[in-house]
């Protein structure tokens, strides 16, 4: 394979590992012998990682040149709370933030409402006002570290939040680097945290995408996620192939704001599961970057190849964690972890052993942050890139990902596209389909689960849990009710007016959701007032 | 047929703001391929609602769905509910991400079981004392 100028692929590929900063450690094995950046077929050397379609990797020296970022994802109770545990996760070594909110901020309602009761700040951070958001990121030097941010109904009015939290902080945007989850497909798919009809719960996304384009380009705008397809029963296919799909009807919606593919394409990330099946998770990332390079190349005429790279970051899988000796639980997320970072992903969050009982304790979360280092220090599988590529099973199984995403990619053209489907509840039933066949594989004993179905214990051991404070919902709500209190009454109810206009005339509405923050209208009242225009989801979610 | 031998009737809810509704569709799945009469109330159920159905359902048995770790607070809020409305021999189920710790007070609330991660369908089947057939109605 040459290219215009006659370079080989593998030139090329030299060309980018010499340009590329050195191999922080000597690339040797315990035993002293040297490995190679790249093992590859001499007689059909095929595609180099770096290169489209990227099979191999989205960079010529992979983990060898750069590690993965870990990244665990944290927040529980109160913001100061939340901000203490993350100040903890810098401390220990972690080199990104991950926030974790409530459930009622996921529904974009405040702390006082009383469908919240029992909820707040239980599953993650309590976020109600701008002042909550500021609380957060207290001394926390944001153009340093990276901040992820898993939200996405009311995902544009935290953006909101955020921006104008970091601006009054003297951050400048252009600097701000991180990720906000904002993937509403994936809500109406398998997660459930709806609040808008589909069609304006797409074009919210849409607005983050332009808006930050435009004003903070650094920042991933949408995390196009399949984890919650996977953990919501789906097979791996069919996480591949809904997550791509979804990720191809926001760049559709975009193009038809007038934006270029290549001004926007290169700040799409992915969020993958890491399932048990240890090839089949690997040829899955594999073959997740080809279809996203051919597609965005071939399709969409991206010519930028940052367009064409897939980045992903991947999460052990939950639903796998077991209550039964629940230590064992550390032996599965390694081999879930080690399948991500051969499959190359770009940051990781290893679950901690007793998530299957509560919020993480200090205790789990550190070790699960050790298994990521473990990988990344002693096992030397970061040493050379794609280390499975060319495995003929490995190969195998990738093409064989391929082809079942592209078959899915067809049925929903056929059913008119992603809206029809979602409408027609087309991947609510594949996915319960697959959830309830493994279910049985179980319940018949074709699959087993150690410590469940087989090498029971009799002695149940129980661990030490973190116990979130019921005092928090009630600090929570006082703090809340002063802030309401304490605003400038007619900026305010001006604020929400301006945010309801918008919505009408339908313009992007970030510029009037940061100018609400800074007059401290809550999450509940700006997704009160949009959805006075937007309506919200009341279609039968079963 | 006489109220004791018809299949047993069986209320599903996921109470509360989480979604994480696979396990319960599982279930619901499950109980009614063997034999039982499910009726699955859905998503975001506030107890008052979850109540009035049980009530108007005839049934015999409440599923509740919760991993939100609102438990303590939604569970008894529920069986309060239960007694005022009359339908205390209602048999209350518990299924989702429940600590150790408060499993013996669920029970002493009146909870007849929770089913952690890892219980079979056949199990739960066999607790509410269904048949194996599925059922007609």
């Amino acid at each position: 394979m040459s290219d215009t100028n006659g370079t080989s692929a593998y030139e090329r590929w030299r060309q980018a590992v010499d340009a590329a900063p050195p191999p922080k450690f000597p690339p040797t094995t315990i035993s002293g012998r040297t490995i190679e950046p790249l093992y590859w077929d001499e007689q059909n050397p095929g595609e180099f990682p770096g290169q489209f379609p990227y099979t191999r990797g989205v960079h010529a020296t992979m983990h060898r040149g750069r590690l993965w970022t870990m990244r665990q994802f944290a927040g529980f109770g109160s913001a100061q709370q939340t901000n203490e545990r993350f100040r903890f996760l810098v401390e220990k070594g972690q080199t990104g933030l991950s926030t974790a909110f409530d459930l009622p901020t996921l529904m974009g309602l405040d702390s006082d409402d009383p469908r919240c009761l029992g909820e707040v700040g239980r599953l993650g951070v309590a976020v109600d006002t701008l002042d909550d958001m500021q609380r957060l990121f207290r001394d926390i030097d944001l153009n340093d570290i990276s901040v992820s941010m898993t939200i996405n109904a009311p995902a544009i009015i935290i953006m909101a939040f955020y921006l104008a939290a970091a601006e009054d902080a003297g951050f400048d945007w252009k600097n701000l680097r991180g990720t906000i989850q904002a993937d509403i497909l994936k809500e109406f798919h398998a997660q459930n945290e709806i609040v808008f009809p589909p069609e304006p719960s797409v074009k919210l996304v849409i607005d983050l995408i332009e808006f930050c384009t435009h004003h903070v380009p650094q920042w991933n705008t949408v995390s196009v996620s399949g984890y919650h397809i996977r953990e919501a029963g789906a097979t791996a296919a069919q996480e591949l192939a809904f997550t791509l799909a979804d990720g191809f009807h926001y760049i559709d919606k975009t193009l038809e704001r007038g934006l270029d593919v290549d001004d926007f394409a290169p700040r799409l990330s992915f969020f993958f599961n890491a399932h048990n099946d240890f090839f089949e998770e690997i040829a899955k990332y594999r073959a997740a970057r080809s279809l996203w390079a051919e597609t965005l190349r071939d399709k969409y005429g991206a010519k930028n190849e940052a367009s064409w790279k897939l980045r992903f970051h991947a999460q052990t899988a939950g639903c796998s964690l077991q209550d039964k000796q629940p230590e064992v639980n550390l032996m599965r997320v390694a081999y879930q972890a080690m399948a991500a970072v051969l499959g190359g992903c770009q940051s990781l969050h290893t679950n901690s052993m007793d998530e299957v009982l509560a919020l993480p304790s200090e205790h789990a979360v550190t070790l699960a942050l050790r298994t990521q280092q473990v990988l990344a220090y002693e096992t030397g599988i970061t040493n050379t890139v794609d280390p499975l590529g060319g495995s003929y099973f490995v190969e195998q199984s990738t093409e064989e990902m391929r082809t079942a995403a592209q078959d899915y990619f067809r049925r929903i053209e056929e059913l008119g596209g992603m809206m029809t489907a979602i409408d027609q509840g087309f991947f609510r039933n594949e996915i319960a389909n697959a959830a309830f066949a493994q279910q049985q594989e179980l319940d018949v004993g074709h699959k087993i689960i150690v410590g469940v179905h087989r090498f029971v214990e009799e002695e149940h051991k129980p661990l030490d849990i973190l116990e979130v404070d019921p005092e928090v919902e009630q600090e929570q709500i006082a703090s809340l009710r002063q802030i309401k209190e304490s605003r400038g009454q007619d900026e305010w109810l001006r604020s929400i007016d301006d945010v309801r206009r918008a919505a009408e005339n339908n313009e992007n509405l970030l510029p009037s959701l940061i100018a609400a923050a800074r007059a401290r209208a809550t999450v509940g009242e700006l997704m009160d007032a949009m959805a006075e225009v937007f309506d919200r989801h009341t279609a039968a979610v079963v | 047929m006489s109220h004791l031998t018809r299949a047993p009737r069986i209320v599903l809810a996921k109470v509360g703001l989480d979604g994480h509704d696979r396990g319960v569709k599982v279930v619901a799945r499950g109980l009614r391929d063997a034999g039982c009469h499910v009726i699955y109330a859905g998503l975001w159920q506030q107890p008052e609602a979850v109540v009035q159905t049980v009530g108007d359902e005839d049934a015999d048995w409440l599923g509740i769905s919760i991993l939100s770790g609102a438990h303590m607070t939604l569970v008894p809020r529920i069986m309060e509910l239960l007694e005022a409305a009359g339908l205390e021999h209602v048999q209350v189920l518990l299924g989702g991400i429940i600590p150790d710790d408060d499993v013996p007070k669920l029970q002493e609330l009146g909870v007849a079981r929770v089913f952690g991660p890892g219980t079979s369908i056949p199990e739960i089947a066999k607790f509410v004392g269904a048949v194996g057939e599925p059922s007609d109605d």
